[in-house]
């Protein structure tokens, strides 16, 4: 199935509607707060200074009209008793809790969210061993976190623009990503439309509108913000999705980025996969308050905590999300609470800072486990159905596994090219310098490949 | 503004005066022009076929490349810190109620924020300038500029690129602007593969190179001199017109030592050329580089190979700055055309200070003894 690329079709609509945005303020956006405002301190603060210093409440640009003085002299607290809630559609036990919440999904896509999930975790079953026996560099599997995928992704338009961290395996099989596709990026072959620069899970593709991923935390966020600047001057009725880890929420790009789409009232949904830790650091030592949906309110966001393991929960929030998004053009904050079962990645070995009973208790309420157990009861599912989509999904991946495995590297040139849009002539020289090397014999050609720490 | 102005030239305002506002940048150049080493501008000409002319100043000719822009690209957008109101350095000023609000707009206070944003705009097509209020200033933004913008392409195999964004920071020496007010940070960004540096001399210039990053398809750091904002006046094209990227210019003919300089050093070892001749009857061939990274190496090699003797002036630090680059490409290719070791006249390897900036800076006397080395040796 086509999906429309989004992006060069913004490009188009930005040019149209640009020219019409010469008179001052662009029909799409004429009903948002910053648009109508000058230097908004000035209009403002314009009713308050009419009546003067009569009026006893604080007339300080800083805060907003409807701010009181107080004579009691009181810290709000953060106040770790009333933490945002975690909405949730399905049970522990597979049921529906408020049938008003079920999504309205046909059974088809719902069975297809689920062989998604079961094809993702069979996959990073798979690859993860590959890394092992030295065949790829390097990878990370999504254990635990298939629902926050499927869920949220299947509540996007295609033409929505996506940005992610690293651990979005399953967005991009929703979308239409091939296995051949993820298996040339992380063997890095000749037909890697990256071109092998990237270490391997380091998915993109314009295709289906989700932009190349960077390994440096949070750096997508100002851009997804801008990304969605651009998408609301364009006219168009989409959003951008930024995918983001707890950890990377830590970083000063995540607060440039939530600041600059609250106050440049982007369209844009900020996804939260909150799975317990940062390699080894847990929660409890990367922030002090109520995760990371408490700090939207901060800012001007909306936000909603979900459970992440539920993934009707998280479709609903997401699909919610996109319209309030969309309608109101503004910035909103999902955090999908999950676990993340796995280790980071082939290069971190979790049993160190971690006890096998935490990350089995955790296993047992899988997203997986949590929509099998669904569809069972709903007799949409069943052990022989599982047992032959399981066979099924193994041998796709191998098949992927095999074309990929012994395919060529990409040529020799692609070292020095794509650094400029054309090649400048300092580059060229070098060019010539390596081309005319042997090449040398490297691990990654064949054979054992040490672990790479990142 | 213009009792600033009149405070001046009266003499009553001899303190130096700190701050971000750049107000006084104008009205502090009479007080200047009484120091040793001053500053002062010679304006050029501009080639014919450009069209039309008009007195600007520097910030004027970068406003004017600003407008044509957004006049002729739909997709252009200005953005940064205070540059609604039209700028600190009133580089923006007129163009949000020309172009609307949504067009040239106000960002929160976070160079990072700002760089990436730039960076998704220019990602979906969008022309996106990108303005850092003080070169100082743009360090937050070094790892979206670094790890990001510069590797866009690359990294991507070409599917993706922000080859739309220009980002923009006035630079350099002001008088009075000490450590966080007066740096020149190109060195750091030559060294990034995948941005473009470049740093005009003049108004002319400027507004033709501006235009040329914001037209190139590759993210392009422009760095504005800021001491020339005001202090360089010339007639410069009212149209729109380019000036070449990784194109250094021969702005004086020579035959006995190659000066290599850019942004404001450019106008000060003009002079030197002129005491060269004078006092010494030596001929300096003055060439700007105008473009940092990629540089035009052709145009520097082959001056050398003519005269022998290289002088490289910048007001950055002497260790690592791109001084060092541009003399070991000569060593490399001209070496048995040189004469004498190539010199390099460049601030200390300090911080840039406040009392002491008379002394740190690459005058025109530091630069002249440096000629006297170069023929002497």
């Amino acid at each position: 199935m086509l999906v429309t690329t989004s992006m060069a079709g913004v490009r188009r609509l930005l040019g149209a509607v640009g020219k019409s945005l010469k008179q001052g303020v662009s029909e799409a956006s004429s009903n948002l707060p910053f648009m109508q405002t000058t230097y908004g301190f000035t209009k403002k603060l314009q009713s308050t200074y009419a009546a003067g210093f009569d009026d006893d409440r604080p007339q300080f640009p800083g805060t907003g009209s409807k701010v009181r003085f107080t004579e009691k002299l009181e810290f709000h607290l953060p106040d770790t008793s009333r933490t945002i809630p975690v909405y949730r559609v399905i049970d522990r036990q597979g049921e529906i809790l408020d049938p008003t919440q079920k999504p309205g999904l046909t059974q088809d896509v719902v069975l297809d969210m689920y062989r998604k999930m079961v094809l993702l975790n069979t996959l990073d079953g798979i690859m993860l061993n590959v890394q092992r026996q030295g065949r790829i560099t390097f990878y990370m599997t999504n254990y635990g976190e298939e629902a926050a995928h499927m869920g949220s992704a299947a509540a996007l338009d295609p033409a929505d623009v996506i940005f992610g961290q690293y651990r979005e395996a399953g967005v991009f099989l929703w979308r239409g990503f091939t296995l051949d596709d993820m298996m040339n990026q992380c063997f890095s072959t000749h037909r890697d439309v990256h071109k092998g620069r990237m270490v391997p899970i380091n998915y993109g593709s314009r295709d289906i509108n989700f932009v190349s991923m960077s390994s440096p935390l949070a750096t997508q966020m100002p851009q997804a913000a801008s990304a969605a600047y651009a998408m609301r001057m364009s006219g168009k009725p989409l959003c951008v999705a930024c995918y983001f880890g707890d950890g990377a929420s830590s970083e000063g790009d995540a607060h440039a980025g939530f600041n600059f789409a609250a106050t440049l009232d982007c369209p844009l949904i900020f996804f939260c996969r909150n799975n317990g830790y940062a390699i080894s650091t847990p929660t409890s030592e990367q922030y002090r308050g109520d995760g990371i949906a408490s700090r939207a309110i901060g800012y001007g966001i909306s936000t909603i905590r979900v459970d992440g393991n539920d993934v009707f929960a998280v479709y609903n929030a997401t699909k919610a999300a996109r319209e309030v998004c969309i309608k109101e053009s503004k910035p909103v904050l999902i955090e999908a609470m999950t676990y993340r079962i796995g280790d980071h990645s082939t290069s971190d070995d979790s049993t160190i800072y971690r006890s096998s009973e935490e990350v089995h208790h955790f296993k047992q309420d899988s997203p997986i486990t949590r929509l099998q157990t669904y569809l069972t009861k709903n007799n949409l599912w069943d052990s022989d159905k599982e047992t032959a989509y399981r066979e099924e999904a193994k041998s796709k991946v191998l098949e992927a596994f095999h074309g990929a495995k012994d395919r060529k590297k990409p040529p020799i040139s692609d070292l020095l090219t794509d650094v400029y849009d054309r090649m400048p002539a300092h580059l060229e020289s070098q060019a010539a310098d390596v081309i005319q090397r042997p090449i040398p014999r490297t691990r990654l050609h064949g054979g054992t490949q040490g672990c790479m720490m990142m | 503004m213009a009792v600033c102005g009149a405070l001046v030239r009266s003499g009553r305002l001899s303190r130096p005066i700190s701050g971000r506002n750049s107000a006084f940048i104008g009205s502090r150049f009479a007080v200047v022009k009484r120091l040793a080493s001053a500053l002062s501008y010679v304006p050029e000409t501009a080639p014919s076929d450009f069209g039309e002319t008009t007195k600007m100043n520097l910030f004027q000719s970068i406003n004017s490349a600003m407008d044509v822009a957004l006049a002729n690209d739909p997709t252009a957008v200005i953005f940064g810190e205070d540059v609604a109101f039209g700028g600190v350095f009133r580089c923006t000023i007129g163009l949000a109620d020309k172009y609307g609000k949504d067009r040239v707009f106000n960002t929160p206070l976070c160079e990072q924020g700002i760089a990436g944003f730039g960076i998704g705009m220019a990602v979906m097509g969008a022309t996106a300038i990108a303005e850092i209020q003080f070169a100082d200033y743009i360090f937050p933004a070094f790892d979206q500029i670094v790890n990001e913008a510069a590797k866009y392409r690359y990294r991507s195999g070409n599917l993706f690129d922000c080859g739309r964004l220009t980002m923009r920071a006035p630079c350099g020496a002001v008088g009075h602007g000490a450590l966080y007010h007066s740096q020149s940070p190109e060195a750091f960004f030559a060294h990034v593969p995948g941005i473009k540096v470049v740093i005009p001399r003049g108004p002319i210039q400027a507004k033709g190179l501006l235009l040329a990053c914001i037209k190139d398809d590759n993210p392009c750091i422009f760095l504005e001199p800021k001491i020339l904002y005001r202090a360089a006046v010339e007639h410069v094209p009212v149209g729109d017109f380019s000036l070449p990227l990784s194109s250094a210019e021969v702005v004086v003919e020579g035959k006995d030592v190659t000066m290599v300089a850019w942004g404001t050093q450019v106008q000060v070892l003009r002079e030197v050329c002129n005491m060269a001749q004078e006092k010494l009857g030596v001929s300096c061939e003055l060439i700007d580089l105008r473009t940092i990274m990629p540089w035009d190496s052709e145009t520097v090699i082959k001056s050398v190979n003519k005269t022998g003797r290289l002088l490289v002036a910048h007001e950055a630090p002497l260790t690592g700055g791109f001084a060092a680059e541009v003399a070991s490409t000569v060593q490399s290719e001209c070496f048995l055309h040189l004469e004498a070791p190539v010199e390099r006249v460049c601030g200390y390897d300090t911080p840039f200070p406040h009392i002491f900036e008379p002394f740190y800076m690459p005058d025109k006397w530091r630069c002249f003894e440096a000629v006297k080395k170069l023929i002497n040796y």
